[in-house]
């Protein structure tokens, strides 16, 4: 072993860098989720003839700052018979799970925090830890709602992320790559210009499950407010169930980007547009990826103002029976197209 | 210690939902038994916000009584005004006039609207669709105005008097009335391209509280709850009251009896509603308000203010209340939760013997259990928005 003076500084550089990035993303992640609920409510509130919020600063644009204020001092209650550790970890467990995401989703060019052979399939590991919160806290809350809403999740959000997997496998075969910046790279460079064109059918599939992925009507059952009051949250307050709000939002924002990055292109334009109308290469890439994170929240948005909420055995039904098998059809269709072409 | 076997088994989750629930409009408590998602059992609980105002109307006078009257079905307080005084007219023997008929008729379908309206707000809610919830209630408000600008009060009303209305009714305000009936049937249309036609509205309402006609009366549901099974059975068509005997409406009736076939029955009932008010307001008579009736109606106010003898006779009826002839009767009435009876026994003083109160929701929360068993839970809540059941109603 010889390490000379320079390569320890050179390390401590690029640790340095990682360090700043991840405040960075952190950061600007954190204040995205904190304007995603306003946007929300603004957006849902336009379009149910009202306002949104609006007393906050001007046009209500102080809201979500007020909020978390509001959860941060708020008193943190312990139910009774609740199992103390484990009431404690879940919301924790939740929330890092979704924001661990944010480490490997190429924002604009040569910016990701870790640029992972196996970004996507880490995502799905990661998510997949996200269920443990949920079906913990419903567990230790000791309460029957919470029990019967963390029971639903954990089974919906287990039997979608398969549809959603097998969703992105098109994908994954188009580029020929599990990496998110390759992804993005291989649809830079294809005729289309984005996945979504060839891969319309998974990316249907993979909205659907998104939807149920992150708990958002018509699939929010697991805190149908008006069955199960809140669902497995209920009986966390303050800051504790701030975590899961804020996890919820970061989740969104995770699958949200995941759309951006394996459907729409990510941060690149398709060729044709920049060909059509040339001063829009200008435009930087994170000003796209962001329009894009923006427009799929929007249809979450849209989504819940509009439709009701699916009944349980029948949300069961859409994703075994209609999502897994389509995204399965997809995949077959997909392998051959690749083979043969 | 010898060494006990334990046997795994699995039993049932006993969950109590309400009286403090979202979905149980108001303090209606349900103990469900839950096989996994399937409810098995289901008990209702009422009685949260009894407040004994049939014992408290036995030591009213007849005219004290109607506040009362409002705070049953406080979402069409309107309704149960004229469910009273109509019973109150029959027992004393009186006849409101022609021009106060149709007012009454015309506020009774306002208030039929009105809490229609909330049904399908929260009906709709419950099962998931936020949007229509909103869109419902800025009718809502509109009709509260319209309300208040017929006699001040937005929801406790106690606008029909016995032997007529309290007051007339201004030109600006059927004019404002007018100009709502024009407007409704596309507001109508609004919610029904929410949830009409909605795939996932339809596989949460079809086929889900099934309940045959047979059953259905055996069970005594009254309203559009039995309407949706197919009875044709309306008390405003079948022993007219008011001015419904003058008024072109029809009944709209369902075929399968479930929550779907309910929905709509309901959604038909408020155009024919609206349609009633517009001939209503088109066919208004001139005339008095009242009955002239001195020995059983209170006297104008301007009157009593200006001469004795009317002051005497005000005086002597709130105190000590009409000379009511002996008897008893039950008059129904068409609310927009069903049939509302009351039951008045009269000993011959000015206060009822007995009065008791035939209340809709009371015998639709009893169907409930029926409706639910086998169903998952996300189907009581269903079930209970399509019952159209309100507490202070049901518990009185």
């Amino acid at each position: 072993m010889n390490i000379t003076g320079q390569e320890v500084i050179d390390f401590l550089i690029k640790v340095g860098i990682i360090i700043i990035k991840i405040a960075v993303v952190l950061g600007i992640a954190l204040l995205h989720v904190a304007y995603a609920t306003y946007f929300e409510r603004k957006v849902i509130g336009h379009m149910q003839v009202r306002l949104g919020p609006m007393r906050v600063g001007p046009h209500g644009l102080l809201q979500p700052i007020a909020d978390g204020i509001k959860l941060f001092f708020k008193e943190d209650i312990l139910p009774a018979n609740a199992d103390k550790p484990v009431f404690y970890l879940a919301p924790v467990i939740f929330m890092a799970s979704a924001m661990v995401n944010l480490s490997v989703i190429p924002f604009t060019k040569n910016f990701v925090i870790a640029n992972l052979n196996v970004g996507l399939l880490f995502i799905f590991a990661i998510a997949g830890l996200g269920v443990y919160g949920i079906f913990i806290s419903g567990w230790a809350s000791n309460s029957k709602y919470s029990f019967i809403g963390g029971l639903r999740s954990s089974a919906q959000v287990i039997s979608y992320e398969v549809a959603m997997g097998l969703s992105l496998v098109g994908v994954m075969v188009m580029a020929g790559s599990l990496n998110l910046t390759d992804i993005v790279k291989a649809q830079r460079d294809s005729p289309w210009g984005m996945f979504i064109i060839p891969q319309i059918v998974g990316f249907i599939v993979f909205t659907i499950a998104a939807v149920a992925e992150t708990n958002r009507a018509p699939f929010d059952l697991p805190e149908a407010e008006s069955e199960l009051v809140a669902g497995y949250f209920v009986e966390y307050s303050g800051f504790r169930f701030a975590l899961f709000f804020l996890g919820e939002y970061t989740a969104m924002l995770i699958i949200s980007s995941i759309a951006a990055v394996c459907f729409l292109g990510g941060w690149t334009i398709p060729w044709y547009i920049t060909k059509a109308l040339p001063f829009l290469s200008h435009v930087p890439g994170i000003v796209w990826f962001l329009l894009k994170v923006y427009l799929f929240i929007f249809l979450y948005y849209w989504l819940r103002a509009t439709l009701p909420r699916y009944r349980y055995d029948q949300l069961m039904a859409i994703g075994w029976k209609i999502l897994i098998p389509v995204a399965l059809a997809n995949i077959v269709v997909t392998g051959l197209v690749k083979i043969l072409l | 210690m010898g060494q006990v076997e334990k046997i795994l088994e699995t039993r049932e989750l006993n969950v109590n939902m309400g009286p403090q629930h979202p979905a149980t409009h108001g303090v209606l408590r349900l103990v469900l038994d839950i096989d996994g998602e399937t409810v098995v059992k289901v008990t209702p609980y009422v009685g949260y916000l009894h407040r004994g105002i049939e014992k408290l109307g036995e030591n009213l006078t007849y005219f004290q009584a109607l506040p009362l009257t409002d705070r049953m079905d406080y979402i069409a307080s309107m309704t149960n005004n004229i469910g009273y005084v109509n019973a109150v007219e029959r027992l004393f023997g009186i006849e409101a006039p022609e021009r106060a008929k149709f007012i009454r008729t015309m506020v009774g379908e306002m208030a039929r609207i009105s809490s229609h309206l909330l049904w399908i707000a929260t009906h709709a809610l419950d099962i998931g669709a936020m949007t229509v919830f909103l869109y419902a209630f800025r009718e809502r408000e509109w009709l509260l105005g319209l309300f208040e600008m017929i006699c001040g009060a937005r929801l406790t009303v106690t606008y029909p008097r016995i032997g007529g209305v309290r007051n007339d009714v201004s030109q600006e305000f059927l004019d404002s009335l007018y100009k709502f009936t024009d407007e409704f049937p596309s507001r109508i249309l609004d919610y029904e391209t929410l949830i009409d036609q909605n795939r996932i509205w339809l596989k949460r309402t079809k086929g889900i509280g099934v309940i045959s006609a047979e059953e259905a009366i055996n069970w005594g549901l009254t309203g559009p709850t039995l309407r949706g099974s197919g009875v044709l059975y309306d008390v405003r068509k079948h022993t007219p009251y008011d001015a419904y005997d003058k008024v072109d409406f029809d009944v709209p009736i369902g075929t399968e009896g479930d929550t779907y076939d309910r929905y709509r029955c309901r959604m038909l009932e408020f155009r024919q509603s609206n349609r009633i008010i517009r001939q209503c307001i088109e066919k208004l008579p001139n005339g008095p308000i009242m009955a002239d009736a001195p020995k059983f109606t209170l006297p104008p106010k301007d009157y009593i203010l200006k001469d004795m003898e009317h002051l005497i006779s005000q005086f002597i009826l709130i105190t000590k209340g009409p000379a009511v002839p002996e008897g008893e009767i039950y008059v129904a009435t068409e609310v927009p939760k069903g049939e509302l009876g009351f039951y008045f026994v009269s000993d011959g003083s000015g206060r009822p013997y007995r009065m008791r109160v035939r209340a809709p929701s009371f015998v639709h929360a009893s169907v409930l259990p029926r409706l639910c068993v086998g169903h998952l839970v996300a189907d009581v809540i269903a079930n209970i928005g399509t019952i159209d059941i309100v507490l202070g109603e049901c518990d009185r």
